[in-house]
């Protein structure tokens, strides 16, 4: 069959088009969030990818937003400063060896085998079938021996009354909190969490958010191309959340 | 030792007095003007909306089964519908000027605490909960998964 | 002849029963102020944090509740090893253990961030946790000891006692083996992750189980003119100074085989030699106070003094003590190795040591659950025959020979 130039332009045109479309229309299926009544699934798997090359000593952009998020006021606080809550900090790193330095963010590093799970007697603490680590509140009852379990201290015991909570984070006394991976954002669709989302602004891009489970997804490109690590990997924990450079 | 009929009768006694007792605190079933209860009647005014999500005599005996359920549902599988919802109670049933349901403008309980303490059930859900409708602007902020540029955002600061 | 043992309720009647009860209950009142205290305003108050995340509070729960266990020893051995001589005691032994469970639980209980959703935790249960078991455990325990002493008491199933006294004593084991897990299931600490912990507080249970017990029984004995024989006592002390021994040498094997793996030089060094206070406590309250010198007290002539028996006791407590604080305290103020071999800071207190020292309310509610075992105690003692009517050699030795009596009789004067 004979095609004409025009219509070989136009078809070729068609196609281009539809190629370089195709995929963005097959990200945003993914991207869009789940619809209210839908349950999670183990399809996705939520991670974190922390390039420590990129982060930056002094800056605690992720710190500040997280806890702008979750309404965690330490200021209102009146224990003290080993009492106050945080659900991520700012860890410097030194090898004594070498003189190399560098900084890093550490949070709840959402664990296939989490120890806090195996440990908590009510079931409070659990792993949503996408991945994320959470504390169920309403049974959990403050025995905090998930907070003994964790290797990586990413819980805190709420020690004091809380006011003036947000909406999407219920947080109270007596109960055991931790990085919620930002899980209202996650269900909400906005593809990112407050830390992820600060760091980016900030510039640094050290924090990146994404499907582990989706394999066009950057964290997973990513993690599939370079070396990446995890705190602790001795334990065999397989944490959500990897670095590079550590 | 008292003997098997003057025990009878002290218990019987008693029970009497019980009763006596129970239903002159008990009696305060009258009207709103006249109730004789230390505590009052709750009014139980809404601000928004027609009708509630459910029938109002099945909200009075279920609500709290909805909320257990809903709890469960929404922490351990993400499902957020908001027909049972708390966060959308609260939008609705908060007090227009404090915007809590726990406490209205004019000093007096709010939607939840009103009945609550008539019926001397402590609520749970505040402590953790805020118990304010909106309590914080959210914003919007998608980011494409490819790093392609930030979506302007919709909201004003967090 | 075999003699029969006679129990019998004490009276309870006099100024100085009044006294003891008041005493212990104004340790259950203070306990439970404080417990109001820590509830209503949070646990910022005391000295617990987000680092040092088990205090004071659970350093005498789990001793109680270590001590409970090893307290049934004595029935165990009665029954399930069949030594005659020390059936007397086993009502006493058994009501020890119920009564210091509970204390130990109370304190636990009390302690937790929402008390009020205990029937949440007794109903909702993940089995994978130790925790959950534990509960079963606990009060499976408290369930069997209730029948074994039942059993005890009540001649109509007497045939049961030996069956009763073994179940009790597996019980027991699997208690104090769950206990010990609590610890030894923490891979992430490091003075935690190790399999020894579990048969350390089997040993520790034994140790500590016998000092409370020779204590409440010769207070109890003595202060209600009940006679002790010297046979009896004798054997008890030898029991507790080979408790004590194999407690060094539990210790020993712990410290010793963390000091030949690199990994845990740290937590090694920090134990052993610049810990603190808790380099003290080790040395000091541990080895020394609990181990060292009441081995020295029981097993010298000395040992012949009742009040040198006794306060080889309180020894061993108060080491005992020692050894729950560095052991608990001392294992959550060691930093986790995150980045093993870097220099680590943070402002969540990461690569440092915690800083923490018991608040009142932590003492107050751990002496309150104190307070509860013992008043239990004492009121059982009034209200059911728990207690022999006489422990005198004569009267409780199968074997007893009157001239071998007056001899031992004539050293000891």
């Amino acid at each position: 069959m004979t095609v004409s130039r025009r219509e070989f332009l136009s078809i070729g045109a068609a196609a281009t088009a539809g190629a370089a479309i195709a995929p963005g229309i097959s990200l945003i299926d993914l991207a869009q969030a789940k619809s209210p009544e839908e349950a999670v699934t183990a399809a996705q798997r939520w991670g974190l990818l922390i390039d420590t090359n990129k982060c930056n000593k002094g800056c605690t952009a992720c710190v500040d937003a997280c806890h702008t998020e979750n309404g965690i006021d330490h200021e209102q606080l009146k224990g003290s400063e080993a009492t106050k809550p945080h659900w991520i900090r700012k860890v410097e790193v030194k090898d004594p060896n070498t003189g190399f330095e560098h900084s890093l963010p550490v949070m709840c590093q959402h664990c296939q085998e989490p120890p806090c799970v195996d440990v908590c007697p009510t079931g409070a603490s659990f792993k949503r079938d996408d991945g994320i680590v959470l504390v169920d509140r309403h049974i959990c009852i403050g025995c905090r021996y998930c907070m003994m379990a964790c290797p990586y201290k990413a819980r805190s015991f709420e020690h004091e009354d809380i006011t003036d909570q947000k909406e999407h984070a219920p947080r109270g006394k007596g109960t055991v909190e931790s990085c919620t991976l930002c899980v209202h954002k996650v269900d909400r669709g906005d593809g990112t969490t407050a830390c992820a989302e600060a760091c980016e602004e900030e510039g640094h891009r050290a924090i990146l958010f994404g499907d582990l489970n989706d394999p066009k997804s950057e964290i997973a490109r990513t993690v599939r191309a370079k070396a990446t690590r995890r705190i602790r990997e001795d334990l065999n924990l397989d944490n959500s959340v990897r670095y590079i450079g550590i | 030792m008292l003997r098997k009929s003057q025990k009878f009768a002290s218990v019987l006694a008693l029970l009497a007095a019980l009763g006596l007792a129970t239903s002159s605190i008990a009696s305060g079933h009258g009207d709103e003007k006249h109730n004789n209860s230390r505590v009052p009647v709750p009014k139980h005014h809404t601000a928004k909306g027609e009708k509630c999500v459910e029938p109002t005599d099945v909200m009075r005996s279920n609500h709290m089964e909805f909320i257990l359920h809903q709890r469960d549902k929404t922490v351990h599988q993400g499902i957020r519908t908001k027909q049972h919802s708390l966060k959308n109670c609260v939008a609705c049933h908060a007090d227009p000027d404090t915007k809590s349901v726990l406490k209205n403008a004019d000093g007096s309980e709010g939607f939840c605490a009103e009945c609550h303490s008539y019926t001397a059930v402590k609520i749970d859900c505040f402590g953790c909960h805020t118990d304010k409708a909106n309590s914080n602007k959210q914003t919007m902020r998608p980011i494409d998964d490819i790093g392609r540029k930030v979506i302007a955002n919709t909201g004003g600061a967090k | 002849m075999k003699k029969a043992i006679h129990f019998r309720m004490i009276e309870g009647s006099s100024l100085g029963y009044g006294a003891l009860l008041a005493v212990f209950g104004a340790m259950i009142a203070l306990g439970l102020g404080a417990t109001y205290y820590m509830e209503h305003n949070g646990h910022w108050v005391t000295g617990m944090t987000n680092k040092v995340i088990w205090g004071t509070p659970h350093v005498f729960a789990v001793f109680l509740i270590v001590a409970a266990s090893g307290a049934l020893n004595v029935a165990s051995i009665a029954s399930a090893f069949n030594r005659a001589a020390y059936k007397p005691m086993a009502r006493l032994s058994a009501l020890l253990a119920i009564t210091l469970l509970v204390g130990g639980l109370a304190v636990l209980v009390l302690d937790l961030g929402r008390p009020d959703r205990l029937i949440v935790a007794m109903t909702y249960y993940n089995f994978k946790s130790i925790f959950a078991w534990n509960i079963y455990l606990y009060t499976g325990f408290m369930a069997i000891v209730g029948i074994y002493i039942w059993v005890m008491m009540d001649n109509s199933v007497r045939k049961y006692y030996k069956a009763a006294g073994i179940a009790a004593f597996i019980w027991r084991l699997a208690l104090t083996t769950g206990t010990g897990s609590i610890f030894g299931f923490l891979v992430a600490r490091q003075a935690y992750d190790a399999a020894i912990m579990a048969p350390m507080f089997i040993i520790m249970s034994f140790s500590f189980g016998l000092a409370v017990f020779l204590l409440v029984l010769m207070a109890s004995m003595n202060w209600t003119g009940r006679p002790i024989g010297d046979r009896i006592l004798n054997r008890l002390k030898n029991l507790q100074g080979v408790f004590v021994a194999a407690v060094l040498y539990f210790a020993v094997a712990y410290h010793l085989t963390n000091l030949y793996a690199t990994e845990h030089h740290g937590i090694e060094r920090f134990i052993l030699v610049d810990g603190g206070i808790y380099t003290q406590l080790f040395w000091i309250g541990q080895v020394l106070v609990g181990g060292i010198i009441p081995l020295a007290l029981l097993f010298s002539p000395l040992a012949r003094s009742r009040a040198v028996i006794a306060l080889a006791a309180i020894l061993v407590i108060v080491g005992g003590m020692a050894q729950m604080y560095v052991i608990i305290i001392g294992g959550q103020a060691y930093p986790l190795v995150m980045f093993p071999g870097m220099e680590v800071s943070s402002a969540f207190q990461d690569g440092t040591v915690a800083e923490y020292s018991p608040s009142l309310p932590e003492v107050l509610l751990g002496l309150g659950g104190v307070g509860i075992a013992l008043a239990a105690t004492t009121f059982a003692l009034k209200v059911l025959p728990f207690l022999p009517a006489s422990l005198a050699d004569a009267d409780i030795d199968p074997h007893h020979k009157p001239e071998a009596a007056a001899e031992t009789s004539a050293e000891a004067a």
